[in-house]
């Protein structure tokens, strides 16, 4: 096992590679000149001069990304000018918080999604089946950030039983109580989205194992029907299910974007969004680079954990 | 292409969302001919008007501008780019993951890995640095919406492709001289595109939501054009105090995706075969019973008693008679043989016996099945499952299949027993090493650790008559047991079911194909065809001189070992479909004997001498034949 | 009588596993190398059990496979050409599942029109009237033209197969289990229809088979597979009447026979060799119970032993 994870973490370099690649190459086809940008239009052309050495953009473009690349491996991933602050310093505290986001509503998606795909799945054509369908359908089909709006403005500005907007309340103090109050609702709206998909795809993959020939020989055994859904039926559906799960990981981290923007919560995806229309290029190669190795990361124990639930996967 | 619409008229939902988007997608279309202001043109002094009110029917947003000429504009924008995204999307991934599938090899692995790092990206980020490197607007919106979805075709296409790459009839068609180009256009393209509808069908309404997604954040289409995505980014300022300007388009965004997801899981349903006959319905625990005539009383034949059994598959408007009125019973110790060819009904007649028939699409309609006097067809789940496994075992198949594939065997013998009785763990191992060991694995204690998938078929198929054994079982219904198996170790498992029946007094059902399998093993033999027995009796009276046509003919079909080279028998025509049988003898088309009568009614099953046969002029009169 | 069909050491290796950096980590032995003569008109059975190289021999001899050593000989031409449209004028090949050989998307004329196109180039007057040819020798009805794969039974649709295999006009035709995915009275029909059609059209059979009985019946001479070699090969009333290889003896004595009373010819426990370490000599010795010291470390190779050919340092007699 430990061999195994070995291998995965090594075959995971190359990705991690392919990714500054890709970045580096579509920061690099931004049309005009970096340093006009960070010193506005009545910059003198001297000055421009000067600040493009200092960013070392007078180099060809292998060189500029293998120092990009040097200095990130060393933990230097620049500075943001607009931030006038490390990248890294910038991107690990916001992805903080979306951690926070992503992951309470990455755990609330696999629970409900996976169980409301059971009870799908277990009660076929049913009234209960016929109304999980109808709530995932509507989750599916519902843009994030308008579910976020009408939850605002139902439970935080009608009813007042949230907070409107961000992490933690501007006066009083920061405890646990005082997040979760924050994070309810964004967490469920990006929770609902991820909950739909998982939970069909729960619901088909339990059907087709149900139908398989190992079920029908649980129930010749006799084993309960309790026992033939969730532990048979489950287990076997689980292989086709934890790789969606760690797709929809992807998707969650997307959809705090949007949360974040909504919710005014301090994570990665809006500090993202700012850098872009301010076109901060460091940053948001830094930032994507970032999250983008974390979740390759996240993928790799995702693989791990299906090697451990099927014995089949050479280890 | 007919069926196929017709498929999709007769599911409401995908119908009703498929008229809901027609009426969008119209009025989209004619928005230009439509009487409404000019989308762009501001009246400050005219904004936040509430709907229905000021001389609009939507009201105005910030800038005063009219809502619902917003609104049709852009949904008209919004569907244009999210079914543009698609199609760029589905056509470049498809046209990716068809020749990575075709192709395989380093072509595939280099092409895999591209895909594999693009989808190491969660969606958002790729596209974000696309739109950072294009710039914020409409269009390089759609090519960033575009672009994230890809890989996903390209993965999906491919793994379809990869299974049907290695098809037959891509074997066939190299042999019959396509070049490869040819043999994607004309072999894969056309098995493909199917799934690439139903791909395209299911993310259409995910891309809208993206590329709405982008515009609200202001990276897609710029002002004063809108589309529904910027719509609701400029209104969220206003959402407290006016909500009514990101409700408008917000609740058009969620018409559309809906029905643009209802109408496509529509098309997904109507394109999957499986779907349409129905074959990715649930089995329910037990098979559906419904009698509609009176259940037979036992009369004590046997252990077990099939009385005018009757199984039927009810699928759409049409009606398969599996099993139409068998009678079988099986004393303790004896082993029964049931032999017929395939749809003769062999194996539902015996998978009804426990309600483990599929259902749906199978439903009993009618007889019995007595254990010891007490009705099993009839009894509740309950009732039913502490039998099953525990007085009747069942044997199956392909062992691959049919032991649990990510469980040790164990522990799945430790299951069968715990289903019926409390077992330590400890005694259970024991018990387990014991079963195995009964069914001479060798290595018993080390092999109970064993998958399924590190054995060898004889060796599974060993597992799955110890698991049968586990309650000592009174009878065992063993359904084609070896026919997955090669010769040499077939007849390793027959022997076992041999001395295992004959040191335990077990009853057997037996049913095969095979008629050497049957010479060998079994006392007596019921010979079925087209749903019913048509012949039973002792196995050597019958293998002597069969009585029923098909019985002699069957037999005759089958060749024999030793023979040398020679000219086989056969019996021309096929069975006739259960879901249309003739009104008299099933095999009267087929029948070298047939005459008018057998045609005209149903012909009885007459017993006479431990020998029964249903036919009215059989090879040998029944009377001569006992005799 | 020529040899239309002449293997020399023809041989295929697998890679198996993949390192990191995408090589292979092994490699396994489907098909060791195999010398075969089949002269014209002769139909050849092969039999052997699941994992024998029965199907890799059969794929290699048709050119959807590269042998990895040796080389296939047709009518004295030697086919050296990766191209299986060069080998599909002079060898076609029948299909085990008669349904999955036909693509479910094209029509019936459409499938039988392909190899007379591309293979021979014929022109649309010339392709009907042959298809209308071949249809009537395997007695099926030219309304079928118009219909989709999934219509047809699979006796139908097997020979539909065969009308395929014909249409490309080879005199040799590799058949490979062409009747195990029928029922026993349709399966006579196809056998009964291949031994016109071999009369019929002066044809070479290779039929390939895990049915003792089935092969036996078609075949003038059989060639018994174990473990990727032939380890006996003879004439069909002798080979499972008197085998000489204890493998044969153990196939025929293994096939469930009505009127022979039930045995295990052979202990449990004993299983197929593991491919990635096949053994030192003989692969069959760990099963034998004639082995010796010497069947342990040499591999025996294929003698003449009164008319049959025999890979074994003990044969019976």
């Amino acid at each position: 096992m430990t061999g195994y994870i070995l291998k995965r973490l090594l075959s995971a370099i190359p990705v991690l590679l392919g990714i500054t690649v890709i970045v580096f190459l579509i920061m690099a086809l931004i049309p005009g000149d970096p340093a006009t940008a960070i010193l506005g239009s009545y910059a003198t052309p001297e000055n421009v001069e000067k600040l493009n050495r200092d960013l070392g953009l007078d180099k060809t473009l292998v060189q500029q990304y293998f120092i990009w690349l040097g200095n990130m491996v060393q933990g230097d991933f620049g500075t943001s000018f607009a931030l006038n602050r490390p990248v890294l310093d910038e991107v690990i505290e916001r992805f903080n918080g979306t951690l926070i986001l992503a992951g309470t509503a990455f755990v609330l998606c696999a629970v409900f999604g996976v169980i409301a795909g059971v009870l799908s799945a277990a009660n076929q054509y049913g009234w209960g089946d016929k109304a999980i369908t109808f709530v995932v359908l509507l989750g599916i089909s519902i843009p994030s950030f308008f579910l976020g709006m009408m939850m605002i403005l139902l439970f935080a500005v009608n009813l007042r039983w949230f907070p409107v907007s961000g992490m933690w309340p501007i006066y009083g103090t920061r405890d646990i109580w005082a997040l979760l109050a924050h994070l309810t609702l964004p967490a469920i709206c990006l929770a609902v989205v991820a909950t739909g998909v998982v939970a069909r795809l729960s619901r088909s993959a339990m059907l087709e194992v149900l139908r398989q020939d190992f079920i029908r020989t649980a129930r010749a055994k006799g084993v309960h029907e309790r026992g033939v859904i969730w532990r048979h039926a489950l287990r076997a559906a689980m292989v086709s299910i934890i790789p969606v799960l760690g797709i929809q990981a992807g998707f969650v981290l997307s959809g705090a974007v949007y949360i974040e923007i909504v919710f005014q919560w301090p994570g990665v995806g809006r500090m993202l969004v700012d850098a872009i229309l301010k076109r901060d290029i460091l940053l948001v190669q830094g930032g994507v680079v970032f999250v983008a190795a974390c979740y390759v990361l996240f993928n790799i124990a995702v693989d791990v954990a299906q090697s451990l639930l099927d014995p089949r996967i050479k280890t | 292409m007919t069926a196929f619409l017709k498929l999709l008229a007769r599911n409401r939902l995908a119908l009703a969302g498929g008229i809901v988007l027609s009426v969008v997608v119209v009025l989209a279309v004619l928005t230009p001919l439509l009487p409404l202001p000019d989308p762009d043109v501001t009246n400050t002094s005219n904004r936040y008007v509430r709907p229905f009110s000021g001389g609009t029917i939507l009201g105005t947003d910030h800038l005063g501008r009219d809502l619902l000429a917003r609104l049709m504009w852009g949904t008209r924008l919004s569907l244009a780019v999210g079914f543009a995204a698609a199609i760029v999307a589905a056509t470049i991934g498809a046209a990716i993951g068809i020749i990575a599938g075709f192709y395989g090899g380093r072509t595939d692995n280099i092409i895999m890995r591209g895909v594999d790092m693009l989808m190491a990206f969660p969606y958002i980020l790729l596209a974000l640095a696309i739109v950072a490197a294009l710039g914020p607007g409409l269009l390089n919106a759609l090519i960033a919406v575009a672009a994230v979805n890809v890989p996903f075709f390209a993965r999906n296409i491919r793994g379809i492709t990869v299974g049907i790459a290695h098809k037959e009839f891509v074997d066939a068609a190299r042999l019959a001289g396509l070049s490869n180009t040819r043999i994607i256009l004309s072999e894969i393209l056309p098995n493909v595109v199917p799934v690439i509808v139903i791909a395209m069908s299911t993310t259409i309404g995910w891309m809208i939501l993206e590329t709405a997604g982008l515009s609200f954040l202001g990276l897609g289409s710029q002002p004063p054009q809108a589309d529904l995505g910027s719509m609701l980014g400029e209104a969220r300022s206003a959402l407290i105090t006016n909500p009514h300007t990101s409700i408008v388009p917000g609740v058009m965004i969620l018409i559309i995706v809906m029905s643009i997801n209802l109408l496509g899981d529509g098309i997904r349903d109507a394109l999957d075969p499986r779907l349409k006959s129905g074959a990715l319905s649930r089995p329910m625990a037990a098979t559906r019973v419904a009698r509609d005539g009176p259940v037979p009383q036992p009369t004590g034949a046997g252990l077990l008693e099939v009385q005018q059994l009757e199984t039927q598959f009810h699928v759409k408007d049409r009606i398969y008679r599996a099993v139409g009125g068998v009678d079988l019973a099986v004393k303790p110790g004896e082993c029964l043989g049931i032999i017929g060819e395939s749809g003769s009904g062999k194996s539902v007649t015996a998978l009804s016996v426990m309600g483990l028939v599929a259902s749906p699409p199978g439903v009993i309609t009618g007889g019995a099945a007595h254990y010891d006097g007490a009705d099993l067809i009839g009894a509740p789940y309950r009732k039913l499952r502490q039998m099953r496994g525990n007085k009747v075992a069942y044997i199956f198949q392909d062992p691959l299949a049919t032991l649990h594939p990510l469980y040790r065997v164990g522990d799945q013998l430790i299951e069968a027993i715990r289903a019926h009785r409390p077992i330590s763990n400890e005694d259970g191992r024991a018990k387990a090493i014991e079963l195995l060991d009964s069914v001479r694995i060798p290595n018993a204690e080390s092999r109970i650790r064993d998958y399924p998938h590190e054995m060898s078929g004889g060796m599974r198929q060993r597992v799955g008559i110890a698991m049968a054994l586990a309650n000592d079982p009174d009878i065992i219904i063993a359904d084609e047991p070896t026919t997955a198996l090669d010769v040499t170790v077939q007849a390793q498992i027959l022997s076992l079911l041999d001395d295992l029946r004959r040191s335990r007094g077990l009853a057997i059902v037996f049913i095969t194909h095979d008629f050497g399998v049957v010479a060998q093993l079994c006392d007596r033999v019921a010979v079925m065809y087209a749903g019913r027995i048509v012949e039973e009796g002792p196995t050597a009276a019958i293998l002597d001189t069969p009585v029923h046509p098909y019985t002699a003919k069957l037999m005759a079909c089958v060749p024999e070992l030793g023979a040398g080279k020679r000219r086989l028998a056969a019996i021309p025509g096929l069975p006739p479909a259960v879901d249309k049988l003739p009104k008299g003898c099933a095999f009267a088309d087929r029948c070298h004997r047939v005459q008018d009568d057998c045609r005209a009614q149903d012909i009885a099953l007459r017993r006479d001498g431990g020998r029964a046969v249903r036919c009215i002029h059989p090879e040998t009169p029944l009377t001569k034949a006992i005799a | 009588m020529t040899a239309a069909l002449q293997l020399t050491d023809l041989s295929k290796t697998f890679p198996v596993g993949r390192s990191l950096f995408g090589s292979a980590t092994g490699h396994v032995r489907a098909v060791n190398p195999i010398t075969l003569t089949v002269p014209q008109g002769e139909t050849l059975g092969i039999v052997g059990e699941s994992g024998c190289g029965k199907s890799t021999l059969a794929r290699m001899l048709v050119g959807l496979l590269w042998p990895t050593t040796g080389r296939i000989e047709i009518d004295g031409a030697a086919l050296d050409n990766a191209d299986p449209a060069e080998f599909g004028k002079r060898i076609q090949y029948v299909f085990q599942d008669p349904i999955s050989s036909l693509n479910p998307r094209k029509t019936i004329r459409q499938i039988m029109e392909a190899p007379l196109k591309r293979l021979h180039g014929m022109k649309r007057p010339e392709r009907e009237a042959r298809i209308a040819e071949i249809f009537d020798s395997v007695n099926l009805r030219e309304e079928f033209l118009d219909r989709y794969p999934h219509e047809f039974s699979g006796g139908q649709a097997q020979r539909i197969g065969i009308a395929r295999a014909l249409a490309a006009n080879a005199r040799i035709l590799i058949l490979d289990e062409p009747v195990s995915a029928l029922d026993v009275s349709v399966q006579a029909q196809v056998l009964n229809l291949l031994a016109d059609l071999k009369t019929e059209f002066d044809l070479t059979y290779l039929f390939i088979s895990h049915d003792l009985a089935v092969v036996e019946a078609v075949s003038d001479r059989i060639a018994v597979l174990y473990f990727g070699s032939v380890v006996e090969l003879g004439p069909a009333e002798r080979i499972f009447a008197q085998p000489r290889h204890p493998y044969t003896k153990l196939l025929a004595d293994s096939a469930p026979v009505v009127g022979r009373p039930l045995t295990a010819p052979e202990a449990a426990g004993s299983e197929l060799p593991d491919p990635l370490n096949p053994p030192k000599g003989c692969a069959f010795a760990a099963r034998c119970p004639r082995a010796t010291d010497r069947c342990r470390a040499e591999v025996p190779h294929l003698e003449d032993r009164g008319g049959t050919r025999v890979a074994c340092f003990h044969p019976l007699d």
